[in-house]
């Protein structure tokens, strides 16, 4: 950690959030593709990457994610009822509240992870919602990467 | 190693006025696995496909990323045109640089940098990618059009027309719908029912339609080309094949307190009734709710009466269970309840009435025979005052946010009609604005004003107050001339808000079709498929997709009948290959797997597993391609992490994450 | 009929102008160089002529301040041409008074130096015996 941020300093970069948004391909992602053929701006430091369905995160992913650096993590899916395969987003809901318990625990804040819902209609709160997360993970800082213990020496 | 093409799309200058094309070529160049990269003008243009088969066969491609729109858009495009140069069309991903990239940011080096992250994540994945097979799924050659209103009635008579059978499920005890309420259409002013109720006779009669009154669609399970349905025939405690519709128990039926539907609660009708004289099918439904014998058990009237001897109590609700190719969604509307809005007076006086209600005090058939009374003393009224957009275009939550289309045109209709029966009439319409967008709207709208010299007055009204004369004090603006406006009238008419169906809901969620905030159903491409909803096999009908008028409610059912057709007349549809497997190796027979899959796909075999060191007989689990439509939510309870997804496999969305995370 | 009512018709009659045919757009009141001085403004005559307020009208300053430069008339989407109804009513009002002429010697006094020479011609043209 304390490498990596003098490595910035040293580079006079500018810091940027990581953020990676796992995306249903039945709402959110048709919901992030209404906000930008809307025009509704959110930050570039949001990568989307496409799920069937918001079930399909395994947790291993948001693990992953944070272990190579990322500083915010968000999930999107259906609204609860509307999941295009009836009870994924259900599933969703209860194994990131577990999920993101541990990850709270072992110090990576609430803040950093986040379920969403998002139809596909609402472009609009997309981009809010990416906003704002993003403004939150702004004023959380850089986040301390996981690492695998086993490998340090 | 994979062999793999990058193609960057400047889509005009959607993509390329905000992203460096060419730095995203440059960058694709030096990722693992690409031998190929170009960029065209437009990728999707007959000659960008070419480029890419050309490209295919020519650098002996194995893997195609395609830098360009949502994959939602054009994601099938490319992989056809893969598959038609000799690639597994599953070998193709698409890299969202448009939506997700070009236009939502305006600085170019911004954007620039996160195309090249998103091309870097789809070439990772694409390394990762297998070939697929899509397998073969059977299509039941039958149809279900949900709502029997014209949109049912549309779509169902088209889809029969064609040669396949079609059901409609009618949840009131007659097809016809909202239309068959109405006096006069507009801009024609023909008569409603002369030009719906044909329509109704020529559904019943059709071969190859049945129609479910008075039943509701209970469940619905399967998916595209194999729904299954299971539709509640509500007891009707009438025989529909005895009736002749006679009415004679509508007559002698000593219970006539209960308020008429059809009439929106402006008359009373009989516990057993049919709601209007054209119903179809004329068969009554007796109404338990108020039915004296079955509050009391004595009674019995109808059941002496009748002379078919059709007249059954003890009849119950019966479900029945169909299977259905394409199932159509045509639930309609109804008008907001107004409760909330005290500043009309709307529960306060019977003179202040919805346009609905107008509608149907204007029909011949309707609670005045068609003569325009006040429903408060039946005196006919010399000040009328219409009020449009109650509830519409409203940002509160009384309201609705949107513009309910139909007002402006109905509105100038009613004023027109009132002017030319009853000249003496003083008509005056409150608008915010008056929006005619269709064939012969303004000429209509201009027609009631410069003909019947009906007054417009911009501005909204404040204010409704029921004087001790009887009349309505209104209180409005008149925002071009600057001024309060003061009119005593003697009837006032809201142009109330629609909203979809309340059934629309419900129906959502069976169909696991979307919904938008406003409760329609949502459309699976605005423009491009606005009669399919996103999930296989649901089509769109008329209001329940968002506020219409007639014309192009018959329309939109006309379109969502020609997609039901084009679905039918295959025998085959290939099944999406993106489907669950189950490594056996690891797999340990626990059924966490089965125990979350929404369609019951995986079942557990015994089979001969072999490893290294391994070799035994033991339980796994089997994913039925057919069944499986691919969320995932196995892959993620599996514990050993034997069950996997083809398409997003966990290696693959793992490499994603790294690709975005460097 | 109420006097309004003949006076709102007889304005119609001396006008030729269909008020109803007006769709407020306001293009006569964008268009108007005497806009700052009128009570009235034109696209607001139509409005009294059909509600036969035609006692404010003839009463309004908008009268004289009306150019006559025909813009309003010529630009008229809807051929309502408000000009016409003003010029309508400012004959009304003259007949009102009585005579409903001019003679010549009487101009000059009516005249300001501000007054533009096509209110007079045009003026000239239409009050003179």
């Amino acid at each position: 950690m304390q490498i990596e941020k003098t490595a910035h300093a040293a580079e006079n970069k500018e810091w940027k959030p990581m953020i990676v948004a796992f995306c249903c391909n039945w709402c959110s992602y048709a919901g992030a593709d209404l906000a930008g053929s809307s025009r509704l701006s959110y930050p570039a430091d949001v990568k989307i990457i496409r799920v069937p369905c918001s079930c399909r995160v395994n947790p291993m992913f948001i693990l992953r994610a944070f272990e190579r650096g990322a500083d915010g993590v968000i999930i999107c899916g259906c609204h609860p009822g509307d999941c295009h395969y009836t009870t994924g987003n259900y599933y969703t809901r209860r194994r990131m509240a577990l999920l993101f318990s541990m990850l709270d625990f072992i110090g990576v804040e609430n803040g950093r992870t986040r379920v969403e819902w998002v139809s596909a209609a609402e472009g609009a709160k997309f981009s809010a919602t990416m906003n704002e997360f993003t403004a939150k993970i702004r004023s959380l800082g850089e986040n301390v990467r996981l690492g695998d213990l086993r490998c340090r020496n | 190693m994979q062999r793999i093409g990058v193609f960057v799309c400047h889509c005009g200058s959607n993509i390329a006025a905000t992203v460096d094309v060419k730095r995203v070529v440059e960058c694709a160049r030096l990722e693992p696995g690409v031998v190929f990269a170009e960029d065209y003008q437009y990728m999707c243009s007959e000659a960008g496909q070419m480029k890419i088969a050309d490209a295919i066969k020519r650098e002996g491609l194995t893997g195609v990323v395609v830098c360009s729109c949502s994959p939602r858009m054009h994601e099938a495009t490319f992989r056809k045109c893969a598959e038609g140069a000799g690639l597994n069309p599953y070998m193709l991903e698409i890299a969202n640089i448009r939506e997700q990239c070009s236009w939502i940011h305006k600085d170019m080096e911004t954007a620039t940098e996160k195309a090249v992250v998103l091309m870097r994540a789809a070439v990772a994945k694409v390394n990762l990618n297998v070939p697929l097979k899509s397998g073969e799924s059977r299509v039941t050659k039958r149809a279900l059009v949900i709502g029997g209103g014209i949109a049912g009635i549309q779509t169902a008579l088209d889809i029969a027309e064609a040669g396949y059978e079609v059901d409609i499920v009618e949840k009131t005890p007659s097809i016809g719908g909202r239309m068959a309420q109405l006096d006069k259409t507009f801009p024609t002013l023909d008569c409603s029912a002369c030009i719906l109720t044909p329509k109704m006779v020529e559904a019943a009669a059709h071969e190859k339609i049945r129609i479910f009154t008075y039943s509701e669609v209970e469940k619905v399970t399967g998916f595209v080309g194999d729904f299954t349905v299971d539709i509640r025939k509500k007891a009707r405690s009438v025989d529909i094949d005895k009736c002749t519709g006679c009415g004679v128990c509508q007559e002698k039926c000593p219970s006539k307190t209960a308020k008429s539907e059809f009439n929106r609660g402006l008359s009373k009708r009989s516990a057993i009734y049919t709601p209007f004289a054209q119903a179809v099918p004329n068969v009554p439904v007796i109404d338990r709710e108020h039915c004296i014998k079955f509050k009391t058990g004595k009674c019995g009237v109808c059941s002496k009466v009748c002379p078919a001897g059709a007249i059954d109590y003890e009849m119950r609700d019966e479900i029945i269970t169909e299977k259905y190719g394409a199932i159509v969604a045509a639930t309609g509307f109804d008008m907001i309840s107004l409760d909330k809005y005290d500043e009309y007076a709307y529960k306060k006086s019977p003179d202040v009435i919805t346009s609905l209600e107008l509608e149907r005090i204007m029909n011949a058939a309707g609670p005045t025979g068609g003569h325009l009374e006040r429903l408060s003393d039946g005196k006919p009224p010399k000040n009328i005052v219409f009020i449009q957009c109650v509830g519409s275009r409203c940002a509160d939550k009384r309201g609705k946010s949107y513009c309910s289309k139909i007002c402006c045109m109905y509105t100038a209709k009613h004023a027109m009609l009132i002017r030319d029966k009853y000249p003496d009439t003083n008509v005056t319409v409150f608008y915010i604005d008056v929006r005619t967008p269709g064939k012969n709207f303004d000429e209509f709208y201009r027609r009631a004003v410069e003909e019947y010299h009906v007054n417009y007055i911009k501005g909204q009204v404040g204010k409704v107050l029921p004087q001790p004369d009887g009349t309505l004090l209104v209180q409005g603006a008149d925002i071009i001339d600057g001024r309060q406006v003061l009119i005593n009238a003697d009837m006032v008419v809201l142009a109330a808000a629609i909203e979809p169906d309340p059934t629309a809901r419900k129906l959502a969620t069976m169909l696991t079709a979307s919904i938008d905030t406003n409760g329609f159903l949502t459309e699976a491409h605005p423009k491009l498929r606005p009669v399919e909803s996103p999930t296989a096999g649901i089509f769109l009908s008329g209001v329940c997709q968002g506020p219409k008028d007639i014309p192009e409610t018959v329309s939109q059912a006309g379109a969502a009948a020609v997609k039901v057709i084009g679905l039918l007349s295959k025998d085959k549809l290939l099944t999406n290959p993106c489907t669950a497997k189950a490594d056996e190796l690891m797999c340990n027979g626990c059924s966490a797997c089965a125990n979350v899959c929404p369609y019951g796909a995986i079942s557990y075999e015994d089979r001969e597993v072999r490893g290294i060191g391994v070799r035994e007989v033991r339980r796994v689990a089997v994913v039925n391609g057919a069944l499986c439509q691919g969320c995932g939510a196995c892959t993620v309870a599996c514990p050993s992490g034997a069950m996997d997804l083809f398409g997003f496999s966990n290696r693959q969305i793992t490499a994603e994450v790294d690709a975005i995370c460097r | 009929m109420t006097k309004a009512e003949k006076q709102a018709e007889l304005i119609r009659d001396i006008s030729g102008v269909d008020p109803y045919k007006c769709m407020k757009c306001g293009k006569c009141t964008a268009t108007c160089p005497s806009y700052a001085e009128m009570d009235i403004k034109p696209h607001q005559f139509v409005s009294f002529v059909i509600r036969g307020e035609i006692e404010a009208l003839t009463k309004s300053r908008s009268l004289e301040k009306c150019l006559s430069c025909f813009a309003c008339i010529e630009r008229c989407p809807r051929s309502v041409e408000p000009g016409r109804l003003i010029d309508a009513a400012r004959q009304l009002a003259a007949r009102e008074r009585g005579g409903g002429f001019l003679t010549t010697e009487e101009v000059p006094e009516m005249c300001d130096p501000d007054t533009p020479s096509q209110l007079l011609v045009s003026a000239y043209r239409r009050y003179r015996r």
